[in-house]
């Protein structure tokens, strides 16, 4: 047990935070501790987590991308006229051409940095422009709202009525998001590629040396960011009913931030599926939570930064890290 | 084109190298070298920092790619140059000097790391990869939780992490470059024995070494190269450790008792009755000005803990520590360092530089000040001091501004060295300054501790190499169990005196 807690010490930390958190909450507002809101929230942090757990493949592979949200809208569009050029389509067409061209495009980010050795966050600071301004300047800004009645209507897995007359629901978004994460988990901890992209991001020379593919490497981290991008932009469209072109700008920071607080290591070799969750989960209550209370928008966006100062500081083990004498001393 | 190499009629050698020449960026590594394995023979590599050793494992290994014109016979295969994969399916195993493990990593993946390999994906058996993990640890009497993350762990539990990984294939030819730099002697012992039943199932050793002692125990021939050329093969019965020093450096150093009394001189470090339960006991010594105190005795005997307190990275729980007569109480080391107390740790590979950053850079880190000019870092003062060091150590480098990352192990070594001896301490404490360091660069570097000492400076020497605080202090303290349990003066008593102490 104490070892448990111990090499998940980031994720116990996370929990304890959201529940220090949710405890506030429930007291400050009525309708927070609601199994409704709870499932409100689930549906709507599917996007974000999905998105997540694609970071943290890159993240864990010693990359960083800032492309995949626009990448994510770029999917979005041209899936939309695609589909509308074959007819309309159905959730199948629609998520395997979301898939292709979501790889597609993560693959470009693994090409500029495996081939012409761009570090990753300039290549993709670069593809997040590229594809930004190839977007606004196709559509003028212009969004798509005569989406296909499947891609628009809502899909309710689950639903039962609470007798406080709130409504329990799970929708597909949820769903997509239980498959994604689960993937996610078994390519990362269950196969020997997913130890491989550990062990790269973790010592890339000692992986070298194994006669790793690097380049497969790089190429899987970025393809499958692009595919879990893909798949977050078709639900997101189907989510917000519309594709407006410019709807997941700045997404990548909200992600990038809950990825790193739920344990990942900018560099390399760290990082959990469940620590990534978590985090992604403690910035949507906290957002949910302060919204509920009435708070400024913009107040919140300065108690959520301050927020994720505190939890990194706390969870991330990086007080040893900010003194490495105390740390190798304190080992001996 | 074949050349001839150290005359065998014997059996046919499993590996055998031809014309390997390799170059980085202007500095020529090696210099048309052959190399010569036998099966199940225990063959070692000798040669000064920077020969091109760990260079030629590379080759071999397929990490490096030799220029062309290379032949590779291994095996009854013959290559214009290796990839780690077909190494690696064709039994070579490695015991890398810089460990290339994975910290993130539990002790199981790390040493069953190859279970993970492969092109396309399969299912993890985490299971199987702890059965291998202890399996490959109890070869060597070791045990370690194998759930735990690497980087747990002090450096020589990683390097047996990184000796039982290569324990784990089916071998047919194990390299192991500097495996012993960071263990214990029983350790040590163990390993050389494994050594020994590898090569009597018939895998192939090649062993890599600065401790000559055990270059001779345990090979039955030695490669030697100089600046990347070959200078001979030589089968190891008859040779001497100096006649190794020989041809390795081209030069020979003998070796004396530097002792002298220093009783005229100050005190400079008093420490009265120094507690840290669990790790040292009632520890009372003093340090003059100009006096070399050497410290010596088996591995968790509370050597490196008593430098750490001295050095305010632990405190002890009791007693006192006097510098120049005024009490002091260190709470971190940085008061440490600025009351003039300098300390080279045993892991300063991986703790004490900055690997990417420059040579420079990383010489100059701890003395900053030294170097500015108003305020500013000047660079011409960096240059210089730089230089200068460079040149009193002897240390081989391309540029200033090469990474620290493109130096051979010994070099590195030397360069952490120079970056404390660059802040002026009063108080210099070396922590087995000699890991990794070939025979040569000892010398120099005992060379420029008599020298420091001969200006003024107090040193502690601390060291498990009983010659070399035999030879080099004017005093040597034996610690075992936490606490001082001998005294020795070097020009009253014999290395054997000393020796019998530690290793009774
Ligand atoms: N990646 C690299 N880039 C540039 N120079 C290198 C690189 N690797 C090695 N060298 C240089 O090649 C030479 C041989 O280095 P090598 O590491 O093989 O020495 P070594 O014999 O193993 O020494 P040591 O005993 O110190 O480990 C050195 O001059 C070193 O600086
Ligand atoms: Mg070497």
């Amino acid at each position: 047990m104490r070892k448990i807690i111990q090499s998940h010490a980031t994720e116990f930390a996370l929990l304890a935070v959201i529940l220090l958190i949710s405890l506030f909450l429930s007291l400050a507002t009525e309708r927070f501790f609601t199994l409704g809101n709870a499932f409100d929230l689930l549906n709507t942090s599917s996007v974000n987590i999905i998105f997540a757990v694609g970071l943290l493949v890159v993240l864990i592979a010693g990359g960083i991308d800032i492309s995949f949200a626009v990448a994510a809208s770029v999917v979005q569009y041209v899936a939309a006229l695609l589909l509308e050029s074959i007819g309309g389509g159905g959730w199948i067409s629609g998520l395997v051409i979301a898939a292709v061209l979501g790889v597609s495009l993560g693959a470009i980010n693994a090409l500029l940095i495996h081939r012409f050795k761009i570090i990753s966050i300039v290549a993709t600071i670069a593809t997040f422009n590229i594809y930004f301004g190839l977007l606004m300047f196709f559509t003028r800004g212009v969004s798509i709202y005569n989406l296909p009645d499947w891609l628009t209507s809502r899909v309710i897995l689950f639903e039962h009525e609470m007798a406080d007359g709130s409504w329990v629901e799970i929708t597909l978004p949820v769903l997509v998001m239980v498959v994604c994460v689960i993937a996610t988990w078994v390519l990362i901890t269950r196969t020997t590629t997913g130890r491989q992209l550990y062990a790269f991001g973790d010592n890339p020379e000692g992986a070298r040396r194994f006669g790793i593919n690097v380049g497969a490497m790089q190429f899987i981290a970025f393809g499958w960011l692009g595919l879990m991008a893909g798949i977050a932009g078709l639900i997101q469209a189907h989510y917000a009913q519309e594709v407006v072109p410019n709807a997941l700008y700045g997404r990548e920071l909200d992600v990038l931030a809950a990825v790193v607080l739920g344990g990942a290591r900018l560099g390399g070799g760290k990082g959990t599926v469940l620590g990534c969750v978590l985090g992604v989960l403690m910035i949507s209550i906290t957002q949910n939570g302060l919204n509920l209370m009435g708070v400024s928008p913009f107040a919140f966006k300065m108690i959520i930064g301050a927020i994720i100062l505190v939890a990194i500081t706390l969870s991330n083990t990086s007080i040893e890290r900010l003194l490495p004498f105390m740390r190798e001393g304190a080992r001996r | 084109m074949t050349e001839p190499s150290g005359a065998h009629a014997g059996p046919r050698p499993l590996l055998s190298l031809r014309n390997i020449n390799m170059t980085f960026g202007g500095v020529k590594a090696l210099k048309n070298v052959s190399f010569d394995v036998l099966p199940g023979e225990v063959h070692c590599l000798a040669g000064e920092n920077g020969s091109g050793k760990s260079t030629l494992i590379k080759i071999i290994t397929g990490v490096y790619r030799p220029e062309p014109g290379a032949v590779i016979d291994y095996d009854g295969q013959t290559y214009a140059q290796m990839s780690p994969v077909t190494a690696q399916n064709g039994g070579i195993q490695v015991i890398w000097q810089d460990l290339a493990l994975f910290p993130e990593m539990t002790v199981a993946e790390n040493i069953a790391f190859q279970t993970l390999l492969g092109r396309w994906p399969r299912f993890v058996n985490y299971g199987h990869m702890r059965e291998i993990a202890i399996r490959a640890l109890k070869k060597l009497g070791v045990t370690l939780d194998v759930d735990l993350p690497l980087k747990d762990f002090p450096i020589a539990q990683r390097q047996i992490v990184a000796i039982a990984r290569a324990l784990v294939g089916e071998a047919k030819i194990v390299f192991m470059d500097e495996p012993t730099a960071s263990l214990t002697q029983s350790e040590t012992d163990h390993l050389l024995e494994i050594v020994r039943t590898l090569s009597t199932s018939g895998v192939a050793v090649v062993f890599v070494s600065h401790r000559l002692a055990e270059v001779l125990e345990i090979s039955s021939r030695l490669t030697v190269l100089r600046d990347g050329a070959l200078v001979g093969v030589y089968p190891t019965e008859g040779l001497t450790q100096s006649r190794i020093t020989e041809l390795m450096t081209g030069r020979t150093f003998d070796q004396h008792v530097r002792a002298k009394t220093r009783d005229a001189n100050p005190v400079v470090l008093e420490v009265k009755n120094l507690t840290r339960p669990g790790q040292f006991e009632d520890v009372s010594f003093t340090v003059r000005k100009g006096e070399t105190l050497g410290i010596t005795g088996l591995l968790g005997a509370g050597r490196t803990e008593i430098a750490l307190s001295l050095f305010g990275m632990s405190k002890p729980q009791s007693g006192e520590i006097f510098l120049d007569g005024k009490p002091v109480r260190f709470s971190s080391n940085r008061e440490a360092i600025e009351a003039g107390v300098a300390y080279l740790s045993e892991d300063r590979l991986s703790l004490g530089l900055i690997q990417p950053q420059s040579i420079a850079d990383n010489l100059v880190i701890a003395s900053l000040d030294g170097i500015r000019s108003g305020g500013l870092l000047s660079d011409e003062r960096k240059q210089r001091l730089v230089a200068q060091w460079i040149a009193d150590l002897g240390v081989k480098i391309g540029k200033q501004t090469d990474a620290i990352s493109t130096l051979s192990g010994g070099n590195q070594q030397r360069i952490a060295i120079a970056k404390w001896l660059a802040t002026d301490p009063k108080l210099l404490i070396l922590d087995a300054p000699t890991v990794g360091v070939d025979v040569g660069a000892r010398a120099g570097i005992f060379e420029i501790v008599a020298k420091l000492a001969e200006s003024g400076l107090a040193i502690i020497l601390i060291s498990d190499e009983v010659p070399e605080v035999y030879f080099n202090a004017d005093r040597v303290l034996h610690m075992a169990g936490g606490r001082i349990s001998g005294a020795f003066d070097p020009r009253q008593c014999t290395l054997k005196d000393i020796e019998a102490a530690v290793y009774a």
